[in-house]
């Protein structure tokens, strides 16, 4: 079907809407002005000055550790939990759990970042890194939940009988077949969950510590001092990293369907 | 239909008896007894079968008669709700499908998608825990038989459906198990290729002394392979035997008409003696007579079951023939070897008759709407009770 007029229009409208905020930050953060709303030739002082700021460089270390250890946490407990809600399909309270294993999906994150709060106050425990960590891990593992579970969904459990009858344990017959097969959802999954947590202010502001202090955290704090051209590279640098976990996660799922279809016609 | 068939291999020269003739011999694989139910639904009801070593062993049915759960079973992906099945004398069921000695080839070929056709042969060599140099040689020689040394290296979604079975045949073989299960094997091959993997398949049988299940909706290739049959209907055993006993003595009109085609008269018994009976299946039309071990006393309702290639046609009526009546050819089909009559007889009863074309066919003896003679002699055709 051809582009009519009107539909260009609305695209571009669209598009407008969605990228121009971004493009202008991101031209700003070459901007060679202190100022943020003149334009005084190209330069990359910012990101130099930025690199030599210690407190910056902390947050990036902590954001980097927290979505690398929860990501790879909500990986396996994701899976795992994916696994058993496809596989084992008969269990009593099969249809309650997989609903409230994906109710996180919808739940504000003011709620969650609240009642994790609560938990480990009346856990006593220590507020700060790990706390981020565990927070994100648990709502991001629904997220891997979700896209390994549809996955499976699509599994022919006969690639696991063939394993188990070519003389594979259990547990080599998911690590040798299932594994590798599923395993673009599994890394796409990850993917998601490092961005997320890359992404995510809401959550970590609630349960984070005094020495625990997040890029998004940072960027926030900074900006309601005004905006500076520094948080302008910052910012730049948290979209390139997110835009590339998103390509690669998209490129990934297409990938694997291809595969997939190539498996459904076998 | 073949019915020449060479004897049922015996792994054993002494033994005069095939082994399911003889009570002293140890089934390989016995089912006592043995019923799946899923739900409210039994898919395998009572079943007792002894399976020998070295058999071949051909399941036939219509589909969803439970072949592929049989199968299962004996693999060990589904357990039998009731019953049990012995290995040698020993239960099977409490081992886990990678302890038994049992390979199957599935009926989905279930290849690993993300392994080359070598990998996927070499998988179950692999878990065997051989020898690097010896599992390159299996796989080699594996991908000889099956004629796939060019594919290799393709992944499974890069070749045909056909080689796709050869491979899930060749991952199944490799491992040399006892028994080899084979869910519909050759389905998807072309006839020359199939006749190759047949040949191949007995000889691996004659070989290795493998015990073959093979399940298979080609009753010609179940005639011409396998020592034994087992007829199934709605997940029971209709009837276990060699194929001419399961060609030449159905013990039913479900398995006579199952296996090859048959002419199925009614009739009621006129005259029962010296194993000879007189049924009456047409009104101002000769009865048929035949010769049978059938205790029928007269009055019985019967049935008269006879092959077509049993039925001889003429122009004239056949001297000395026990069964002769003359009817009216309605079609013709030409088969290259055989040409197959439907000939309209008496009472409006049709027949199938099938004969060998020994001429030409510009000369052929009759055409559509001849009135000709078909005949059989007394011992041609099978009486069923049932
Ligand atoms: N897991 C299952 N749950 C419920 N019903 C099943 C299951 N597996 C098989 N059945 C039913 O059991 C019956 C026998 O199935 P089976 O697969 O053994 O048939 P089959 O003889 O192999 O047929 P085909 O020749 O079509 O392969 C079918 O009616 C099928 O619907
Ligand atoms: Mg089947």
């Amino acid at each position: 079907m051809k582009l009519s007029r009107f539909n260009i229009v609305s695209l571009t409208l669209c598009f407008a809407f969605l990228y121009l905020p971004i493009l202008v930050l991101v031209i700003y953060s070459f901007n060679a002005s202190k100022l943020v709303t003149v334009w005084a030739g190209f330069s990359t002082r910012w990101y130099a000055k930025l690199f030599h700021d210690e407190a910056f460089l902390q947050a990036a270390f902590v954001t980097l550790k927290v979505a690398l250890v929860s990501a790879s946490i909500a990986t396996v407990l994701g899976t795992m939990a994916a696994w058993v809600l496809v596989r084992f399909s008969r269990f009593a309270g099969r249809t309650l759990f997989s609903g409230m294993i994906f109710a996180p999906l919808v739940i504000p994150d003011v709620i969650l970042g609240l009642s994790l709060l609560l938990l480990f106050i009346a856990m006593n425990i220590d507020r700060g890194v790990t706390t981020i960590i565990i927070a994100h891990a648990t709502f991001s593992m629904c997220y891997v939940a979700v896209v390994v579970s549809s996955r499976l969904v699509t599994f022919d459990r006969a690639l696991e009988e063939a394993a188990l009858d070519l003389g594979a344990t259990p547990f080599q017959a998911f690590s040798l077949v299932t594994l590798p097969v599923i395993a673009p959802a599994v890394v796409s999954g990850w993917l998601l969950s490092f961005t997320l947590s890359l992404d995510d202010l809401v959550i970590a502001s609630f349960v984070s510590g005094p020495a625990a202090t997040t890029l998004p955290m940072r960027v926030f704090s900074q900006i309601r001092l005004g905006v500076s051209p520094e948080i302008n590279a910052l910012s730049t640098i948290l979209i390139t990293l997110v835009t590339i976990g998103v390509i690669t996660t998209s490129i990934l799922s297409k990938r694997s369907a291809l595969v997939r279809a190539g498996e459904a016609e076998g | 239909m073949d019915t020449a068939k060479a004897p049922p291999p015996t792994s054993d020269a002494s033994a005069a008896l095939p082994p399911w003739q003889d009570p002293a011999a140890e089934p390989l694989i016995r089912l006592e007894n043995v019923t799946k139910r899923f739900g409210d639904f039994t898919a395998i009801a009572d079943l007792s079968l002894d399976i020998h070593e070295g058999e071949f062993f051909a399941l036939l049915g219509p589909s969803g008669c439970g072949k592929t759960t049989l199968m299962r079973m004996i693999a060990g992906f589904e357990a039998p709700s009731a019953g049990r099945i012995l290995l040698g004398g020993e239960d099977l069921v409490p081992v886990p499908p990678n302890r038994r000695p049992v390979n199957m080839m599935f009926q989905s070929y279930a290849l690993f998608p993300h392994l080359t056709v070598a990998d996927n042969i070499a998988f179950g060599l692999k878990r065997a825990g051989l020898p690097r140099g010896e599992i390159a040689e299996r796989v080699a020689e594996m991908l000889r038989l099956v004629q796939l040394e060019n594919f290799a290296h393709r992944r499974p979604h890069e070749i045909s459906g056909g080689q796709r079975q050869r491979v899930a045949l060749a991952r199944a073989l490799a491992r040399r198990p006892r028994i080899l299960l084979l869910d519909e094997p050759l389905a998807a091959l072309d006839r020359k290729l199939r006749a190759a993997t047949q040949f191949e398949l007995v000889d691996i049988q004659e070989r290795l002394g493998t015990t073959f299940i093979i399940v298979t909706h080609d009753q010609e290739e179940a005639m011409t392979m396998a020592s034994r049959i087992a007829v199934m209907d709605h997940g029971r055993l209709v009837q276990v035997g060699t194929p001419e006993e399961i060609y030449e003595q159905p013990n039913s009109r479900y398995v006579a008409d199952f296996i090859g085609e048959v002419n199925l008269v009614e009739g009621v018994v006129t005259a029962a003696e010296n194993g000879r009976l007189v049924i009456d299946w047409a009104e101002d039309a000769a009865p048929i007579v035949t010769r049978s071990d059938v205790a029928a006393p007269v009055g019985t309702r019967v049935t008269f079951a006879i092959r077509p290639e049993k039925i001889t046609v003429g122009a004239e009526a056949p001297e000395g023939a026990a069964n002769a009546w003359q009817g009216r050819i309605e079609d013709i089909g030409y088969l290259g070897n055989l040409s197959t009559y439907h000939i309209v007889g008496p009472a409006g009863r049709r027949f199938k008759v099938q004969s060998p074309n020994r001429r030409r066919v510009a000369r052929r003896e009759f055409s559509w709407e001849d009135r000709v003679w078909f005949a059989f002699d007394e011992t041609a055709g099978l009486v069923l009770t049932e």
